[in-house]
């Protein structure tokens, strides 16, 4: 099928400001997206406020409006462009592509169809439509659409008294249970329970403290496995495997927070085709028609049950990780696919001999670092939790993770040449400690316990204080895998310390 | 445990031994599934090989009693950049390294393996010798200098089943396996999806056949009654079957005049056929085609297929290092899937009999689900009779 002659024009929505929780990867999808599309001749309009972007230079697009990203301002900008396509006498239609400029690009564009400007202009949505979006993004429709289509996700179930509460507790059969108190401010009341008697006490005071006297009582998936797929999907309906991702950092830490890892390293085949499918499923499910998705996983390490945590109906801050691991540039190719050409029509960049349609396969191992900034904000607990607060990241390449790892802790800039064995002094708190001093293991388990932006080289200091693997899997439930790779690099300082010139 | 890999070009790659205390030659090709290991271990088609891995860690979940593709594993020798220290995935029995040692198979790591894989991609395959037992370089590559190599040789007969038997009768190996649902109950350990009623026979011709093959013909509601290789079609069609399936298999397919022979016959009966692999070569040579060596062969789990009836495009998994010559087949024979890297056959279908052929694995295992609908589309071709 070759790309659609029935769009003249196509809006982009780009992703404002850099801020915490999201850096520039969106300014690299929608310059690709806007390169795309302008190869492919259609005439690009793009939104963005932030100056400082690639997107934003004068080549890029055809009419750049530098407006702040709000449903007011682009309803202005869509009137005048509508009267612009007249004034051209343009053959066609005006397109808007929401699933490139990031969380905010989606937000705002589901502004716009709800205040009725879509309809207005007839302006459609191309990638995924304002249906797909809300399946996605909202996290009850998204749930209960995963369970009619047979997937698994966390059990949860309401109650009204602590009777109820405690059948549904004991329905999921472990704790900790995470409870939330309906239509309470800012949640109110919530907490996450470890045993019956906190439980209990959580149940009743967030039944009280609910003007509808109703609670929300939902397994835990902290210290679960955590996992995620980069799919793209055309209009035939053919669905590939960009990359799949393994986070060093178990449930519960923000995947932006994660040190993660591609490919996935701990599944086996079988369990690796499982969440392939359900991925195709999910991407399907949800209706996103073209363009790429990120779907989050977490397995439960002790029986590998697979449960849905989340899927994102657009390039994500992974889609732009899973380009550079593996040379696919998904933003770039989800601008084609919207614009209606298939992966088998599109060339692929690296080899230029065969198509678009396939699954990366790498001989190598990618791993992210995030890059967090406490030093500049004392005031910020640096615990780290389901909220992001990295300020940016760090990636490297190499032939064993190990490689990988270092590579990508020494470009942090934060003056490591990696886990440590570098000579320089470690800062903790208001205690300096040489290089090679063996900290104190009351110093070391309340840093693997409570996940911390310096957690990774904790786990160094832990190894050469004498901790095991499984004492530090118990405290970190970070995979024994991961561990044990740290440990080679740990052993082999050693190693190097005792050979001395 | 110091080990060597020596290639009949004289290439020589020095490395950690794990796995068995041995030595064997075998073509070294190489596989780009990146998750897979047990499955391609103990896939017969890699029978006479060194399987080189170009995914660099590898190991990491182990092996367990489930993924297993046949008896035993048939490489020859296994080649990694890394093999994993320990052992990480709830379905894990034992590792890698115990599990090669057990079947007297020896392991190389420590090696670049890239450096390798793009040798065999510039030169092809290579025949070569693997060794864990401390033997000299010179030797070792006279050894992979002197073996003469898979062509013409007939590893089929190494790897076929030499008696029939009927698959699972009981139905204990052939559930797909999933993973435990969380509205299951708590003690299950691991799901096995339930099997619809085995309600229609066939003959399946074991040339080296994949578990997963017979796993999933079982799950389609297929009785399946195996025949070793060497069956005539006098011998299958004496089941009465509704239908032949014709397996995966090592080696290469023009030695098998034997199978070309039975496989003719059978395209005479009338009978509807449904060929995988080596299957689907032999099948291309009993319409009167012909087959060649690729240079260095699809192994791997991200190979691109169109089928050019339907448009769709599915990513599959392959293990072939020979190919159908198109130009060869007769006109009532249409190609109508291709490779969308090389544009290589990749299914056949007759024009006029009920026979169709894939050269890649709808089975998958390991790799893709996308191609699990070929085996309802020869259900399908069977009911409509």
């Amino acid at each position: 099928m070759p790309k659609r002659t029935d769009i003249h024009s196509v809006l982009i929505i780009g992703a404002g400001p850099i801020i915490i929780g999201q850096a520039c990867e969106f300014d690299y999808s929608g310059t690709q997206a806007c390169k795309a599309l302008k190869e492919e001749g259609y005439r690009v309009i793009l939104v963005n406020s932030n100056p400082a972007t690639i997107m934003t230079d004068p080549e890029f697009a055809d009419r750049t409006y530098i407006e702040p990203i709000t449903p007011e301002c682009i309803d202005k900008i869509i009137a005048r462009e509508v009267e612009e396509m007249k004034r051209l006498k343009a053959n066609g239609k005006l397109v808007l592509l929401p699933t490139l400029g990031g969380q905010t690009a989606l937000n705002t564009a589901m502004a716009l169809f709800r205040r009725g400007t879509l309809d207005k202009y007839s302006i459609e949505m191309i990638g995924a439509n304002a249906g797909a979006i809300e399946r996605g993004e909202d996290r009850q429709v998204f749930k209960d659409l995963m369970i009619s289509i047979g997937l698994d996700v966390p059990l949860s179930g309401t109650s009204h008294n602590l009777e109820e509460a405690r059948l549904v507790a004991e329905k999921i059969g472990r704790f900790p249970l995470i409870i939330r108190p309906a239509f309470t401010l800012g949640g109110t009341g919530g907490g996450i329970a470890y045993n019956r008697e906190e439980f209990d006490e959580m149940a009743k005071r967030g039944i009280e403290l609910s003007p509808v006297s109703e609670i929300l009582v939902e397994e835990s998936l902290l210290g679960w496995k955590e996992f995620e797929m980069e799919v793209m999907r055309d209009r035939q309906d053919n669905c590939v495997v960009i990359c799949s991702i393994e986070n060093f950092d178990p449930m519960g830490v923000h995947t932006g927070d994660s040190i993660t890892v591609a490919p996935i390293q701990t599944l086996t085949d079988k369990e690796f085709q499982i969440m392939r499918d359900a991925s195709f499923a999910v991407i399907r499910a949800v209706g996103v028609e073209t363009g790429g998705s990120n779907i989050q996983f977490a397995v439960n390490p002790d029986n590998g049950r697979m449960v849905i945590i989340e899927m994102n109906p657009r390039v994500s801050r992974s889609s732009a990780l899973a380009s550079k691991a593996t040379g696919f540039p998904i933003a770039k190719i989800a601008a084609k696919l919207a614009v209606g050409y298939l992966l088998d029509e599109i060339r692929n960049d690296i080899t230029r001999e065969t198509p678009a349609s396939f699954e990366p396969t790498i001989d190598y191992v990618v791993t992210k670092v995030p890059r967090f900034a406490f030093e500049k904000f004392p005031q910020a607990d640096p615990t780290l939790n389901t909220q992001m607060k990295s300020v940016g990241e760090a990636m490297a390449i190499g032939r064993t993770f190990k490689e990988s790892l270092q590579k990508a802790l020494r470009s942090l800039e934060i003056g490591r040449y990696g886990l440590g064995g570098d000579g320089k002094a470690w800062r903790i708190g208001e205690k300096v400690y040489g290089d090679r001093d063996i900290l104190p293991r009351e110093v070391i388990a309340p840093k693997l316990s409570v996940p911390n932006a310096e957690r990774i080289f904790f786990l160094r200091h832990a190894l050469r204080a004498g901790f095991t693997i499984e004492e530090i899997f118990q405290l970190t439930k970070i995979d024994r895998w991961f561990l044990t790779q740290i440990k080679e690099i740990v052993d082999f300082e050693e190693e190097l310390a005792a050979t001395k010139n | 445990m110091k080990a060597i890999l020596a290639l009949e070009d004289g290439s020589l790659f020095h490395g950690t031994g794990f796995g068995a205390c041995a030595s064997a030659c075998g073509e070294v090709c190489f596989n780009t599934s990146m998750t897979g290991y047990q499955e391609i271990l103990t896939d017969p088609s890699y029978k006479g090989q060194i399987v080189t891995m170009t995914y660099p860690l590898i190991g990491n979940y182990g092996v367990n009693r489930h993924d297993v593709e046949s008896w035993q594993p048939h490489v020859a020798g296994f080649v990694i950049r890394e093999l994993s220290p320990v052992v990480s995935n709830w379905r894990a029995e034992s590792s890698l390294s115990e599990y090669l040692e057990q079947n007297t198979i020896p392991g190389i790591q420590g090696i670049d393996t890239r450096a390798l894989t793009r040798k065999l991609r510039v030169r092809g395959a290579l025949n070569g010798f693997i060794s864990t037992e401390g033997i000299g370089d010179a030797e070792a590559i006279k050894r992979a200098k002197e073996w003469p190599g898979l062509m013409g040789v007939d590893y089929v007969k190494e790897v076929t089943h030499k008696q029939a038997f009927a698959w699972d009768p009981k139905d204990e190996h052939s559930a797909n396996f999933n993973v435990v649902h969380g509205s299951g109950p708590a003690e299950v350990r691991e799901v096995r999806d339930p099997l619809p009623p085995a309600d229609i026979p066939i003959v399946a011709y074991d040339y080296g056949m994949k578990y997963n093959i017979l796993r999933r013909l079982r799950q389609h509601g297929f009785k399946v009654q195996v025949v070793p290789a060497t069956a005539t079609a006098a011998e299958a069609l004496a089941y009465k079957p509704a239908g032949i399936f014709l397996s995966n298999g090592p080696g290469d397919p023009a030695a098998l005049g034997y199978a070309v022979q039975a496989v003719s016959d059978l395209t005479k009966s009338g009978v509807p056929i449904f060929g995988i692999c080596l299957g689907h070569q032999i099948l291309g040579q009993a319409f009167g085609g012909k087959t060649f060596k690729l240079k260095f062969g699809h192994r791997g789990g991200n190979q691109p297929v169109k089928d050019l009836e339907s448009g769709r495009v599915e990513i599959t998994s392959q293990n072939h290092g020979f190919a159908v010559d198109p130009a060869t087949l007769p006109a009532d024979v249409a190609v109508d899937r291709i490779n969308l890297n090389d544009q290589t056959v990749e299914g056949m279908r007759h024009k006029t009999k009920p026979i169709f052929c894939v050269q890649y694995h709808p089975e998958a295992s390991p790799g893709p689900h996308d191609s699990t609908g070929l085996f309802a589309r020869f259900r399908a071709m069977i009911e409509k009779g």
